[in-house]
């Protein structure tokens, strides 16, 4: 998968890597600041009050 | 030379498998995983916590607009604490004051909202005001809960406070100092923190308290841990910033 993608990209190695650590910059800041935040509110612990 | 040229094949392609790709994908969903518990841990409350700084700054600042060339304040004002203003507690998740603990940082400033409801409260980051107690400055306990982590882990370091550390509760009138007195841990059932009078059931009160609950230990639901604080002084805006938080509510203005 990874392999073919690195194909399918055009121009010189230095090219193809720069390309790919921008895609992946721009994956980890969309997690950081949309999907992460969401998954928190499913997986921390949610309660904090007390009550009866 | 054409023969040399010739000679020079492409790389044997390695053939794509679905156990190659599936093998890929789980690479793949592991570091995200990985990413996750970074973002969960450390980097989260960060960002949510900057966050919440800045917006409840925006709002001191808003509220000391008048009052912005008042030198900071040594003490607060003899007989306004001794009967500080009350507030009027405001609707459901409408935010009304910010909570400044020096022990928590020199920009440590954080939203109080009305209410203790998960999704239109907690996990906008706002700390919680239980809505049965009583408001900052009345006779009881002014009783809140928040995050010990995610959404901003507005209490995360409850455990790091040392007896007579200041928790100062700023309103549009003026700043609420407490002292801590002491941590609590209870069972999730322990609603006696929040009495009036903290687990003295049916006291009529005759000091002001604040009560600051979360969740224990991290991660988990297990118990409560609480931290009682005792009103010590009420600081007017016209009197100037207590001298303590002044770069806390300064810094940011």
């Amino acid at each position: 998968m990874y392999g073919a993608l690195w194909r399918v990209l055009p121009g010189p190695w230095w090219v193809r890597a720069l390309i790919l650590l921008v895609a992946v910059a721009a994956i980890l800041t969309a997690c950081v600041f949309w999907v992460f935040p969401w998954v928190d509110t499913l997986v921390a612990p949610q309660d904090v009050t007390v009550d009866g | 030379m054409t023969d040399l040229v010739k000679r020079r094949r492409p790389r044997p392609r390695r053939r794509v498998t679905v156990v190659g790709v599936l093998g890929e994908l789980l690479i793949t969903a592991g570091l995200l995983v990985l990413a996750f518990l970074g973002y969960q841990v450390w980097l989260g409350d960060i960002i949510v916590g900057n966050q919440l700084n800045t917006e409840a700054s925006e709002q001191g600042s808003e509220w000391g607009e008048d009052y912005s060339d008042v030198p900071p304040s040594e003490e607060g004002d003899p007989a306004l604490t001794e009967s500080p203003p009350v507030g009027v507690a405001p609707a459901n998740a409408q935010r009304f004051a910010n909570l400044i603990i020096p022990r928590f940082g020199g920009d440590y400033y954080r939203p109080i909202a009305e209410g203790v409801g998960t999704t239109d409260v907690l996990n906008k980051g706002n700390i919680g005001h239980y809505p049965t107690t009583q408001m900052p400055g009345a006779l009881g306990n002014f009783a809140l809960a928040s995050h010990r982590s995610s959404g901003g882990g507005n209490f995360h370091d409850l455990h790091q406070l040392h007896v007579g550390d200041h928790i100062y509760v700023e309103t549009s009138d003026g700043w609420y100092q407490y002292t801590f007195r002491n941590l609590e841990y209870v069972r999730p059932t322990g609603v006696g923190v929040i009495a009036p009078v903290p687990q003295a059931d049916g006291v009529e009160p005759s000091e002001r308290f604040i009560t600051l609950t979360t969740c224990n230990p991290f991660f988990s639901t297990a118990e409560r841990i609480i931290a009682y604080g005792v009103y010590d002084s009420f600081y007017p805006r016209a009197g100037g910033v207590p001298a303590e938080i002044a770069t806390n509510v300064q810094g940011a203005g």
